[in-house]
């Protein structure tokens, strides 16, 4: 495990920022940490990095443990490269000159630390700006130096905190395959934190979805939406319909549920229990289909390539989200089959 | 700075990084030691414990009839001067802040210079303009015939001119409040029916009620303080302050009235202690919570008035800023005190005399020049270490030091002399030596009171760095003092250049400090002048002063150019 985290709780007067929270981060690994602002995040990443003292458990990395009882490495001591959210560009030096602290850092003479950062900076395609100042860059070349200057550290843990938050829409997405490409080529274990799901789901080998000081759930970027853990990542993640539903019989990988009014569906489930339960329907989940259910349209919202429909069924709340091809008035009554939903196992 | 990456393989991290934050407050502590603690201990062990001291030094002094008389004078005047200079400065902030004038730059910067002209400077300048052979009084057939009492003499011109040298302290703290005034809270007042004077009386002035107890407070402590108007204007008019009756007492009996010196010194000290305490209590009980994002200044049209407005207040500043340095000029022009300026007579002997002739003054000058120097160089250092310890864990620490530093800036620097006279005359433990008569207590003194100087501006650059930056650096491997070193320090240059000429500035101009201090070989600037008009050699004063106002002049300007670069707040007539 490249990080290791264990009973981690940091808290700011009597508000706890990190509660309790562990997780094991594989080597290599992109790791996202997703969830709503002041959910922690940010803290989490201080702690690791050594800028926050933690007030219980332990920190590990690559196998070293960096905090716990009695034990606090300063960030310089941790061997850890940060993206910061404002890129945090020395503005009294020069690209380059960003690029070749943590070598300096590292007892390297000015001259041999700046030879070898210009490497760096020719790997993020910004070797002729090396004697520019940082603020007569564009946001995404600033961005590149930060990526280029946590290269240039070496380290085999990198964080980043938010770094596409302050860019524009269509430069976030050109920078989202920058930092696939900076993570292959870097190879590090990267730890990465945004409150955006579809650069987590873009970007992830693992994510994380976190709400108040905890991790509520771990899991592949498709298991997180496909197979959420509970209400709340159920509800956080993608867009969808939480019902309350009873278990009447159990099989492996699949149930068969009970809607209250009266419809029976089947839906994939994990270690189902009989009784009491709460079904997760995606829009994908539903279809048009002449034998279904009465559902009278509420309202339609145009997503780009399809229409978002809110409907009722009868008998059910709340209203079901399904997608549709074109727009369908509201009043108008279609017929519309559930084909599968997912088991909420936390519920 | 190896010492933060190659550490021996047997050094924890706990012990490497006491290298780091840990020595840098060690270090700051111990001057702070030396700066703050031991003086003023010095004074207040004197002042009670010794042979008449305690409450009986206290009751003796308290009974003495001069100790009274000067107690009230010193209250007198500064309560007096500092509601006179609330009124004008504050009339001149809310004209100038407010109206549309043109040149509102020159003329903050000329309201600027009655503050760095030193007191003693403006005495002899104003007492030139309204002597015998002041130019503008003979053009008018005023002027006092040679011999007669000058007629600034006494409390009225004492009262007058220490109100002159605090309006520039009040005008900028109305500035400042002006500057974070929303104006949109006059504007809803406007579009609620409200015409401009309702506005100011029901809106501007309440708002700005906490700023101007804030500056009438500090004007009050300034002028308690003042060493140079009531020495040249109050002891020949029989008007004597609590300063100048301890001046008086240490130069006619010397160091053998220490303790008698420091029930004084503890006296006035907590006077300016209790009114700084009022300010503060006051300003929280009248302070307005202002919400609203920063956005422009208000602003009011004047309309037809303005050109009469205007010229008006360049008549104004002309009187008060120009033409007493222009008498002051003549003064050092003309071959003796007292004959007329005309084309015959002017000369520039007394020039020649004071740069080459004298060699105390050739020594004043260097002395001055030295003294500035270091204390601008030193103080900036100190300012950059203590706020580069701000963001770390040992912050307390460092804002004790502050706190120090402030509460030295406060106390009237007579009480700062004298505290360092007490805690250094005797020889240092080790050495042998006293530093009594050595250059270094007037530089101790310097440091002491002019900290808190340099570290305003230094710690607005530190407070508006992104603590990314810090981060950042820390995150790539740099230890504490690499990061002092290659981020803080150059981030913060330029605010710490300013706070330094700025120091160097009061340094040059000071004379509070130095009159008591200064012995045969340690003769400053302002000793220098301030001992020739004390003497009657008012030709060689004027000249001195005439000198040293040009080196002010061009400190300031050296100071504009400074800070341009930096974010407003900083230099203190721009923005």
């Amino acid at each position: 495990m490249s990080i290791t985290l264990s009973g981690l709780a940091r808290s700011f007067g009597t508000a706890r920022a990190i509660d309790n929270l562990s997780a094991d981060i594989p080597t290599g690994c992109f790791f996202t940490v997703l969830g709503p602002s002041g959910c922690g995040k940010s803290t989490l990443l201080r702690l690791i990095a050594g800028l926050d003292p933690l007030d219980a458990g332990t920190i590990a990395l690559e196998g070293r443990r960096v905090a716990g009882a009695g034990l606090h490495l300063p960030p310089e001591a941790r061997g850890v490269g940060v993206v910061f959210q404002s890129y945090a560009l020395w503005p009294h030096m020069d690209v380059l000159g960003n690029v070749a602290f943590p070598l300096e850092a590292a007892g390297l003479s000015r001259a041999t630390a700046r030879a070898q950062a210009a490497a760096h900076l020719d790997s993020v395609a910004l070797a002729g700006m090396a004697q520019r100042r940082p603020s007569d860059l564009s946001g995404g070349q600033r961005q590149r130096v930060a990526l280029a200057r946590c290269l240039a550290s070496g380290a085999r843990i990198v964080l980043m905190d938010e770094p596409l938050a302050n860019l524009d829409p269509h430069l976030r997405a050109a920078m989202e395959d920058e930092m696939a490409a900076f993570h292959r080529r870097a190879g590090a274990t990267t730890l990465f934190i945004t409150h955006d799901q579809r650069e987590a789901m873009a970007l992830s080998d693992l994510v994380a979805v976190m709400r108040d000081g905890r991790f509520e759930q771990i899991a592949t970027p498709q298991d997180v939406h496909d197979r959420p853990a509970n209400a709340f990542v159920a509800g956080f993640i993608g867009r969808g319909t939480v019902l309350d539903v009873r278990v009447t019989a159990v099989q492996p990988g699949c149930a068969r549920l009970h809607l209250p009014s009266a419809v029976q569906i089947e839906s994939r489930a994990v270690d189902a229990v009989m009784g009491p339960g709460q079904v997760l329907l995606r829009p994908t989940d539903l279809r048009v289909d002449p034998d279904g259910l009465p559902a009278r349209v509420l309202s339609g919202t145009y997503r780009g390539d399809h229409w978002e429909t809110r409907m009722a069924v009868e008998g059910v709340m709340p209203p079901l989200l399904m997608t549709l091809p074109s727009r369908v008035p509201p009043g108008q009554t279609l017929s519309v089959r559930i084909t599968g939903g997912w088991l909420l196992p936390g519920a | 700075m190896g010492d933060e990456i190659g550490a021996a393989p047997g050094m924890g991290p706990g012990l490497r990084s006491l290298f780091g934050a840990p020595l840098l407050l060690l270090l700051v502590l111990a001057v702070a030691t030396v700066l703050f603690v031991v003086p003023l201990a010095a004074v207040l062990r004197l002042a009670v414990f010794a042979p008449g001291g305690g409450v009986d030094g206290f009751v003796a002094a308290m009974s003495s009839r001069s100790v009274q008389r000067a107690l009230w004078h010193s209250f007198e005047s500064s309560a007096l001067a500092a509601a006179l200079a609330t009124v004008i400065g504050g009339g001149l902030g809310l004209l100038i802040g407010l109206g549309d004038l043109r040149g509102r730059g020159a003329m903050s910067f000329a309201i600027l210079m009655l503050m760095t002209i030193p007191p003693h400077v403006t005495a002899i300048a104003w007492m030139q303009m309204t002597g015998p052979s002041s130019a503008l009084l003979q053009a008018f057939g005023l002027a006092p015939s040679p011999g007669a009492t000058n007629s600034l003499y006494g409390r009225d011109g004492v009262i007058g001119l220490l109100a002159l040298q605090q309006v520039p302290i009040v005008y900028l703290t109305l500035r400042a409040a002006l500057r974070v005034l929303p104006r949109d809270l006059a504007e809803a007042a406007r579009v609620n029916g409200a015409r401009p004077w309702r506005v100011m009386l029901r809106v501007i002035l309440p708002l700005l009620r906490p700023a101007l107890l804030a500056g009438f407070a500090l004007a009050f402590v300034s002028a308690l303080g003042n060493f140079g108007v009531p020495a040249l204007l109050g002891i020949p008019g029989r008007y004597v302050t609590l300063p100048v009756l301890m001046w008086q007492r240490l130069a006619s009996s010397g160091p053998s009235v220490l303790a008698d010196l420091a029930v004084l010194a503890s006296l006035i000290g907590g006077v300016a202690a209790l009114a700084v305490w009022a300010q503060m209590r006051l300003t929280r009980a009248y302070g307005v919570a202002l919400i609203g994002l920063p956005q422009q200044p208000l602003q009011m049209t004047l309309g037809r008035a303005r050109p009469a407005i205007e010229v008006g207040l360049w008549l104004l500043l002309a009187l008060v800023g120009v033409a007493p340095f222009l008498a002051m000029l003549a003064t050092a022009l003309v071959p003796t005190y007292g004959v007329p300026l005309t084309l015959d007579s002017v000369t520039l002997r007394h020039f020649h005399q004071v740069i080459h002739a004298q060699d105390v003054t050739a020594r004043a000058f260097a002395n001055s020049a030295g003294l500035a120097l270091a204390a601008g160089g030193i103080v900036a250092v100190l300012a950059v270490g203590l706020g580069g310890l701000l963001r770390d864990r040992l912050a307390p620490g460092a804002r004790c030091v502050m706190l120090l530093a402030e509460l030295a800036y406060a106390v009237p620097g007579l009480v700062i002399s004298i505290a360092f006279i007490i805690a250094f005359l005797k020889p240092l433990p080790g050495i042998g030596v006293s530093l009594y008569g050595t250059h270094a207590i007037i530089l101790g003194a310097y440091l002491a009171a002019f900290l808190a100087i340099a570290l305003k501006p230094v710690s607005v650059a530190y407070g508006a760095l992104d603590p990314a930056l810090q981060d950042a650096a820390r995150v790539s491997g740099a230890g504490f003092w690499r990061r002092l070193a290659r981020i803080d320090v150059p981030l913060v240059a330029p605010a710490a250049a300013s706070g330094a000429v700025l120091v160097m500035l009061t340094a040059w101009n000071e004379v509070t400090l130095s009159s008591i201090l200064w012995t045969r070989g340690t003769e400053t600037l302002g000793t220098v002048i301030f001992n020739y008009e004390d003497g009657g050699y008012s030709t060689l004063a004027s000249a001195m002063s005439v000198i040293s106002v040009l080196v002010t002049l061009a400190l300031m300007a050296l100071l504009g150019r400074v800070g341009r670069s930096l974010p407003p707040g900083i230099i203190p007539w721009r923005g």
